[in-house]
């Protein structure tokens, strides 16, 4: 049972620019609440199904139509930087 | 020491349906940025994604036409990663329960055929685009990068290939196949150029006869067949002096350079991406059952591969059945002629030849031009019966197509006509050998290439309208 | 003369078509209201006063035109900041979203203004709706009508606010593990969380998109399925909305307990209660046996783990659901000399203590190698929850809880360790992670003189039984209270 939570990584995946003193106090933070959650470690569910969803549907789909589209000018005037009809943003660190 | 290679290949196919994957967007590829873009595919707070039907559809229809297992029960998951052109920073797509899984493609490579087993056939969403400004353009050295949405949610296959590739012609062959079964399914534009196709590969070495995997090596932004086959070619090259010098082929991302025909190492990033894949709460499953998954199988034209069979069937040799099969518009026009009545073989020799140049010259599609099956029965009916010669066919196929009318009217406006009316024709032929007597003795005596020069005598009388074959039979009756 | 600000839904409702109420005169007493309880109470974030008075003017022109668009016309109602409202602020109360105007209108405002409702501004909540008292709003605090020095609960606090202290008729919530009934509870009416699907999660800002659903808080059971069918029924625009009828209410509204058979939670009405409230709870149920139910008491030991369950899957679904706030397309963004840098300071500046908290939570139950234990367990512990329920209602119609373990709390009492803020949910929680519907309603107050909420839970679809108890309730406790700050003469 992992009690020791690589916080510095996690903040990573999450994209979130935490100092020392933040990674430490969320770290210990986290690893309390988990041991709490972690309870449910110890009960014997292999023979349980996980259910993902409360409702049992299936294919819900919207036909090949087009539809309504947003006013660029609306949907722009919101970004926090843009040049002409684009958005901008600091240069890409690394590829996709 | 020998290497074999080991290659798969991603291929992400943009479907070209009306709108996009989970909204009601446009999906149209000309249009000013940020334009085509919605809450949902901008991913504005409180949006939400409904998928599009079609795109479930063509997708199975494409597993199908690979031979896939289709999953009767499919979701769609989030994969999780942050990057600017990303409006969600997860990607909806499917992971352990995607639509297809377990088919498989026959290539043929010299001559021999190659089954490429496929992994899995699944369907996610794009990304939007982004341009980074800078001298070069590319991500290195950019002061800023600015971003469209537009693409940003259009419908994506992604098709992942068995490592049953062997090398770089294959791979080729691969990707021509997988295209143009693409291409007759109607699902998509499959253009390299615009991106609406895209490969990536993996490529590894390992000693010839071993069957331990090497280390492998993903090989993007190949953006033509030429260029997929090139830089495989240079990977395995390149991989195989990296092991020669007894060093190890590092696992990395390396990209196509067009310009210097070399791949380089990627942006290392920091560490392996973790996506944290988890079923996608906002959408529900997918249930094909046998009802629509047939209804889907019934929906699938003629293949490219039974295309192709079929055409040799009817006469046609395995490359003439090919560039017809992959032109568009000349199976359909061959299947006419032959229900007209004409001859396969010689109908495809004109489409592929005469008719092809004639169109690169013009410009236009075949669906362009009034050319029917009809006036190709009819075109070798007349070849047939000695009314035209073979050049003057070829004449009057331009006419055809330049929209003079139909074959007959064509071939007596521009005067084609042979002569074939026997009598008509003995009566020259004996003319000429009237003509010329000296040289009718010699042709007697044995001068066998005399019987060109009375088919010319004869073809010059005649304002080159005779059918010289029947002359030269002539001829060499009267001869002996 | 009863102050309009004090009026039902049904109430008003009834003075517009008599004609002795104007909307425009309601919407200016509610106005009036707000003005005396704001300062103490902040409810709200947002006060939409020019489009309260459009929409209160059209609301009187329909009236003259003879046009009838149902009992909401002209009502005004109040909603929680996580529904996008086209043209009007929407921050879900986070410093990461704010001035965004979105553009476009969530499905529910949607229905509200084809209804001809009067929407007076957002209320405030905790931020991104994760929390149990409002504290965590990135605006400031919203306090409880009943004693301003306590929480009003979370995270619709200031919809719950709001309604009791007349500062709206009506509001709309949303409710993820008891949003809207824990405040409702807490403040004293009546809030509902409809069965998983009914309503329309367009437009309302994800926190866990399998949990989430939107519903209403109102001060009567009445008012609460006006609400509930004003909102509930298919949307295209939602994958997971449920595509079949929404149930029919009204027929069976008044019908009573009699031959019902009323579950009690034995997991759940006894440790961990605050023994007034237990006491509170106990009375309303021989009501409810006086009245002719069946009293039925029942456990379901998978309420002890579904606390546990919870805070695996919400934060799991939070932490992607709240990955699209980057600084990229809108909201504030905090520079840095590269996108990931800029993406990496925005979000750690935009994002409070709890949110970021939950994020990391969840990051990490889903990361390589811990799926299967935490995501995926969480999962299995979900079905056990839910086939639980399916049991007990095989042997009641429907079952019964306290609403929160405590009546309000004190403000900054719990703020110092999550794990006991995050108890206050243990009676509302194993609902959402089943789908079903519930309902709070205020049944009394605690020596204190702070409301006891009691919890009507029925099946899936069940909000007939559901609503048809509720009144039952209701009716039987006979609840008048109201707060002290409820008042447009003067506040404490």
């Amino acid at each position: 049972m992992p009690v020791d939570i690589d916080i510095a990584k996690v903040a990573r995946l999450a994209r979130i620019g935490l100092d020392d003193d933040e990674l430490a106090r969320y770290g210990s933070q986290l690893e309390v609440i988990l041991e709490h959650a972690a309870r449910i470690q110890a009960l014997d569910l292999d023979a349980v199904r996980p259910t993902a969803h409360p409702l049992p549907m299936v294919n819900a789909f919207r036909e090949d139509e087009p539809g309504t589209t947003l006013d660029r000018d609306e949907v722009l005037a919101q970004a926090p930087d843009r040049e002409g009809p684009f958005f901008r943003v600091p240069p890409f660190l690394e590829e996709a | 020491m020998t290497y074999e290679a080991v290659i798969g290949i991603e291929t992400h196919v943009e479907l070209a349906t009306a709108s996009k994957m989970f909204c009601g967007c446009p999906v149209d590829f000309g249009a000013e940025p940020n334009t085509n873009v919605c809450p949902t595919c901008l991913g504005l707070p409180g949006a939400l994604p409904v998928p599009n039907e079609r795109a479930v559809a063509w997708t199975v229809m494409l597993g199908l036409a690979l031979d896939c297992e289709i999953a009767a029960r499919s979701l769609f998951h989030r994969k999780n990663y942050f990057y600017a052109d990303l409006p969600k920073n997860y990607q909806i797509s499917q992971y352990d329960l995607p639509l297809c899984t377990g088919g498989h493609l026959d290539v043929e490579v010299g001559g021999e055929t190659h089954r490429v087993g496929i992994t899995r056939v699944h369907l996610e969403e794009d990304t939007g685009k982004s341009t980074h400004l800078g001298d070069t353009g590319r991500i290195h050295a950019a002061e800023a990068a600015l971003l469209d949405f537009n693409r940003s949610g259009i419908p994506l296959m992604e098709v992942v290939s068995e490592p049953d590739i062997t090398g770089p012609e294959a791979a080729r062959a691969y990707a021509e196949e997988l295209r143009s079964i693409v291409l007759a399914l109607g699902v998509s534009d499959a253009k390299l150029e615009e991106g609406s196709l895209r490969f990536d590969a993996n490529v590894s070495l390992r000693p010839a006869g071993s069957d331990v995997l090497g280390v492998k090596v993903e090989v993007k932004n190949m953006n033509s067949l030429r260029s997929l086959q090139r830089a495989l070619a240079f990977e395995i090259e390149r991989q195989a002096e990296v092991l020669d010098s007894g060093e190890p082929v590092a696992q990395e991302t390396r990209h196509w350079d067009e310009e210097r025909q070399v791949t380089e190492p990627g942006r290392s990033k920091e560490e392996s991406s973790d996506y944290r894949y988890f079923p996608e709460p906002d959408l529900v499953p997918i249930e094909v059952d046998e009802a629509w998954r047939e209804r889907l199988r019934a929906g699938i034209p003629e293949l490219p591969a039974a295309l192709r069979a079929r055409l040799q069937g009817l006469g046609l040799d395995a490359d003439t059945a090919r560039v017809v099969a992959a032109a568009e518009g000349l199976a359909g026009l061959l299947d006419d002629t032959v229900a007209a009545g004409g001859d396969a073989r010689v109908a495809a020799n004109w489409l592929t030849g005469e008719v092809t140049a004639l169109l690169r010259r013009s410009g236009a599609g075949i669906a362009d031009t009034p050319l029917t099956g009809a006036h190709l029965a009819e075109l070798h009916a007349m070849v047939a019966g000695r009314e035209l010669s073979a050049t003057a066919a070829k004449e009057v196929l331009a006419g055809v197509l330049a929209g003079e009318g139909g074959v007959r009217r064509v071939a007596e406006a521009r005067d084609l006509l042979q002569i074939s009316d026997e009598d008509a024709l003995v009566a020259a032929v004996d003319a000429a050998i009237a003509g010329h007597p000296d040289e009718f003795t010699r042709l007697r005596e044995g001068e066998q290439r005399l019987t060109g020069f009375f088919v010319g005598r004869v073809m010059q009388a005649t304002g080159g309208k005779a059918d010289p074959r029947r002359v030269a039979e002539l001829v060499r009756e009267r001869a002996g | 003369m009863t102050d309009p600000a004090d009026l039902t839904i049904a109430g008003a409702a009834a003075a517009l078509r008599a004609g002795s109420l104007t909307a425009a005169g309601l919407l200016e007493a509610v106005r009036r209201r707000a003005a005396m309880t704001e300062a103490h109470l902040h409810a709200y974030l947002t006060l939409d006063a020019a489009g309260a008075e459009r929409a209160a003017a059209a609301a009187d022109d329909a009236f003259r035109r003879g046009e009838d668009l149902g009992p909401l016309q002209g009502i005004p109602i109040a909603l929680k900041d996580n529904m996008v409202t086209r043209g009007v602020e929407t921050t879900a109360a986070s410093r990461i979203l704010a001035g965004y105007l979105p553009p476009y209108d969530a499905t529910v405002v949607a229905r509200l203004r084809a209804a001809g409702a009067v929407i007076t501004g957002k209320t405030n909540l905790d931020e991104f709706a994760m929390g149990s008292s409002t504290e965590n709003s990135a605006y400031g605090p919203t306090r409880n009508p009943w004693d301003p020095e306590r929480v009003p609960g979370g995270s619709s606090g200031g919809a719950a606010a709001a309604v009791a202290a007349g500062s709206a008729l009506g509001a709309l919530g949303s409710d993820t593990g008891g949003s809207i009934r824990q405040p409702a509870s807490l403040c004293g009416v009546v809030g509902m969380k409809p069965t998983y699907g009914l309503v329309s999660r367009f437009g309302l800002i994800a926190f866990a998109s399998s949990l989430d659903q939107i519903g209403p808080l109102a001060r009567t059971v009445d008012d609460a399925v006006v609400l509930f069918e004003a909102i509930a029924g298919h949307d295209p625009r939602d994958a997971t909305s449920y595509r079949g009828a929404v149930p029919d209410v009204r027929p069976s509204l008044d019908d009573g307990v009699d031959g019902l058979r009323v579950g009690v939670i034995r997991e759940l009405s006894g440790d961990g209660i605050d023994p007034e409230v237990l006491a509170g709870f106990r009375a309303a149920v021989e009501r409810l046996a006086g009245a002719g139910a069946e009293v039925v008491d029942l456990s379901l030991p998978s309420m002890d783990h579904a606390l546990s369950a919870y805070y695996l899957i919400a934060p799991a679904e939070c932490s992607a659901n709240l990955a699209r706030f980057d600084g990229v397309r809108y909201g504030p963004r905090l520079e840095g000399d590269t996108v990931e840098r800029m993406m990496a300071a925005t979000r750690r500046d935009g994002f409070g203590p709890e949110v970021a908290r939950r994020i990391l939570l969840g990051t990490y139950a889903l990361s390589a190698g811990y799926y299967d234990a935490f995501y995926g367990q969480a999962q299995k512990v979900r079905t056990l929850v839910i086939e639980d329920f399916r049991r007990a209602y095989e042997q009641a119609d429907v079952l019964v809880t306290p609403t929160s373990p405590t009546t309000a709390f004190h403000l900054g009492e719990r703020t110092g360790d999550p794990l006991t803020m995050y108890l206050s949910d243990i009676c509302t929680i194993p609902t959402n992670l089943a789908g079903d519907p519930g309902i709070s309603l205020p049944i009394g107050l605690d020596g204190g003189g702070l409301p006891i909420g009691l919890q009507v839970l029925a099946p899936a679809l069940g909000e007939a039984v559901m609503f048809r108890v509720a009144r039952a309730v209701e009716a039987l406790g006979g609840f008048e209270a109201r707060p002290a700050l409820a008042t447009s003469e003067g506040a404490a």
